[in-house]
């Protein structure tokens, strides 16, 4: 099989992978090695999906021993395998590397023989970039669950970041449709992965030359739609596993069916991207905005309402705490307000020292006064002529929402609303009076 | 009522400051040299002198603040229409107000200015991942058409990831070069180059980089808007990926890349 074949082959089975960030350290280059990395990530192109590609994201080999329903690499799939040799790899991720193709190598596998016989392909691999061609870019391993704990710390040390993707965000529906698989098994590394990072920390404090375990942390991935989980309990989810595990990044994958099985979304089913981005809003509101998953959502409301973002559905929900006066108010407060991002509310602070700020002055910096004029105040005043009623400003809000929706051309977005046969009946969404007036 | 009109680099345009402080002038227009615009003023040439540029250079600085130095430099390196007119007007605000201005981000000077700035630190960004290299005898060559004079904004991050490479990143654009060898970097004037015909190692890496691109993308998600959102067409031009033999979904105006008119060799 030549190298194109096999590349073919190991790209098209690892594209469902969502995470392709190569964000979170920095190391600058070294005279005489080849590479460097960036805290911020740099996306080398972007593929027809939209998506960034940063990384040759490709499987070690995608001939697997499980039998996942959701995966396209399940044992009982009909479909070519290949496997990949380590120099083989190297070779090509060096070779787009010096061409400036990509930040890096995003390495994952289907499990070969056993989990410890595939962690072990994958860390001559990394051995062979790190060690012989003295690479200096990123690299993003995928830690093999079952895999010895020393082969784990062993890949973890070669690698920036280090992954164990979650899938299923149950242990119901993991029973169900990864029967190899369990919550433990996943969790189980994951802690490890945890468990190490800290301890380097530690030791660097101690001693400099620490060789660092995955720097630039670890992270996971859910897929949205293929079981009935609710937003509520994803988010929830996503919340503990920033708390305890400390993770990066927590990543959404609408889920598309790859697959005819009577437990999943039959074949044909538009993947939930509307439902994915509202998650992606909320998960920033945890990491940069100060909330926490219980004021977006609750039990009542275990859905995110698909015409209004989570911030601006917050706010209408709590007016009481509005209008804010943008000249005093704390930066947390200004974080709360639709339309102020975390870069305008940085603005505002900063400006503010100097001068009081007017509409036309917000405008000047970057906030959208559009969503935000509703919430604020400048000097006590509100924005000349707006008169409304909190039912207006959700109309306005959705309308503008709409708009939004409409230009990205995406029609079938909108079919998350249509229930289809195998999910359960809609579940209750944040606004029902409100659902109810749109139907 | 005067117009001033210096060599167009960075030492001349603070000479022109230095200028109007010592005249006690204020220029109704800065013209670089090559700017064909006639002034409607009487013209005045401004001679660069290294001397004079320091010290309005080291002013900037301690006048204002290390921030504000950073801010007229990048200002210089964008596209903006009258550049010099305005990062005029901002150093003056300067000189008088202190360090407070760079933070003045509702007044109109300050926010043009940032805001220029900022797209120009954006474009930079882009490029250390749009650029791509090509490898000819052991070389790397890269060509890119940048709006904003991006070069000295991304020396720093190719040379250092790319130290022990020799390679030349040519902007078409605005005819400089960026050349590195190991342990030196140089940012010169060259009017044309263009790259090799591919060599079979080469054209082996294109194909396979362009097997990768068409591969990855998932066909469910088919979402070209959000693909130029990211990443505007202008840049597609310079990009191995979209070169010929032209694509299904993105047909790139590689306007004769090849042609081999003014080859320059480099080394």
């Amino acid at each position: 099989m030549t190298t194109i074949e096999k590349l073919t082959i190991l790209t098209d089975a690892a594209k469902y992978d969502v995470a392709c960030t190569s964000s979170g350290i920095d190391r600058g280059g070294k005279s005489g090695k080849l590479g460097s990395a960036v805290k911020m990530g740099i996306c080398h192109s972007f593929a027809s999906d939209g998506r960034c590609i940063s990384l040759l994201k490709v499987l070690m080999t995608n001939a697997c021993i499980y039998d996942c329903q959701y995966c396209v690499n399940r044992r009982s799939n009909d479909t070519p395998r290949a496997t990949f040799t380590p120099r083989e790899l190297a070779d090509l991720t060096i070779g787009f590397y010096r061409r400036n193709y990509i930040e890096g190598l995003f390495l994952s596998s289907a499990v070969i023989k056993n989990p410890d016989y595939t962690c072990e392909l994958l860390i001559q691999t990394l051995r062979l970039l790190r060690e012989e061609y003295g690479f200096r870019g990123y690299i993003h391993v995928k830690a093999i669950p079952g895999a010895d704990d020393r082969l784990l710390t062993l890949l973890g040390m070669l690698a920036d970041r280090m992954s164990v993707n979650i899938e299923l965000p149950s242990e119901r529906s993991l029973k169900l449709l990864a029967p190899d698989k369990s919550k433990r098994s996943i969790l189980q590394p994951m802690g490890l992965i945890a468990g190490k990072i800290q301890e380097t920390r530690y030791d660097l404090i101690r001693y400099r030359s620490t060789p660092k375990f995955a720097p630039a942390g670890q992270s996971t991935q859910m897929i949205i739609g293929a079981t009935p989980d609710t937003d509520w309990n994803i988010l929830r989810l996503t919340e503990g596993l920033y708390r305890k595990y400390g993770l990066r990044r927590v990543f959404y994958s609408a889920y598309m069916p790859v697959s005819e099985n009577a437990l999943l979304p039959p074949k044909g089913t538009k993947p939930p991207l509307l439902r994915e981005h509202r998650l992606y809003q909320a998960d920033w509101l945890l990491r940069f905005y100060g909330f926490t998953a219980g004021e977006l959502l609750d039990g009542q409301h275990p859905n995110f309402h698909p015409l209004v973002d989570p911030k601006c559905g917050w706010a209408v929900n709590h007016m009481e705490q509005f209008p804010v006066e943008i000249n005093t108010a704390p930066y947390e407060m200004l974080l709360r307000v639709p339309g102020i991002g975390v870069r305008s509310a940085q603005r505002i602070r900063a400006a503010r020292r100097c001068r009081s700020l007017d509409f036309d002055g917000l405008k000047k910096i970057g906030v959208v006064l559009k969503r935000a004029q509703y919430f604020i105040t400048c000097s006590g005043k509100m924005r000349e002529g707006l008169r409304f009623t909190p039912e207006s400003v959700l109309r306005a809000l959705i309308s503008e929402e709409k708009q939004k929706l409409a230009a990205q051309d995406v029609p079938e977005q909108l079919s998350f609303f249509t229930p289809s046969p195998t999910t359960e009946p809609q579940a209750p969404v944040a606004f029902p009076e409100l659902a109810q007036k749109e139907a | 009522m005067v117009a001033y009109r210096y060599d167009g680099s960075f030492d001349g345009f603070l000479c022109c400051v230095f200028e109007s402080y010592v005249r006690r002038e204020v220029p109704v227009q800065i013209l670089s040299e090559e700017e064909a615009q006639v002034s409607l003023y009487p013209e005045k040439w401004i001679g660069t002198d290294p001397d004079r540029a320091e010290r309005v250079y080291t002013s900037l600085s301690r006048k204002i603040s290390p921030e504000a130095r950073e801010l007229v430099e990048t200002g210089f390196l964008t596209c903006l229409p009258e550049r010099e007119r305005l990062l005029y007007r901002f150093i003056r605000m300067g000189y008088r107000h202190g360090a407070q201005v760079t933070s003045w981000l509702a007044d109109d000077t300050v926010s043009t200015l940032r805001k220029a700035a900022f797209s120009a630190g954006h474009e930079a960004h882009l490029l250390t991942g749009f650029l791509r290299f090509s490898e000819q005898n052991g070389t790397l060559a890269a060509i890119i058409t940048p709006k904003n004079r991006v070069l000295p904004l991304i020396l720093e991050h190719f040379s250092s990831r790319f130290n022990a490479e020799t390679f030349l990143i040519y902007d078409k654009t605005h005819h400089m070069a960026l050349v590195h060898r190991p342990g030196q970097d140089a940012i010169i004037p060259m009017e044309h180059f263009s790259l090799e015909e591919p060599d079979e190692t080469e054209r082996q890496f294109r194909a396979l980089w362009k097997q990768f691109y068409h591969t990855i993308g998932i066909e469910g998600r088919y979402n070209p808007k959000c693909r130029m959102t990211h990443m505007p067409k202008r840049y597609w031009e310079n990009m191995t990926e979209f070169l010929e033999p032209a694509l299904p979904n993105g047909k790139p105006r590689a306007d004769a890349l090849f042609s081999s008119t003014n080859r320059e060799r480099l080394c």
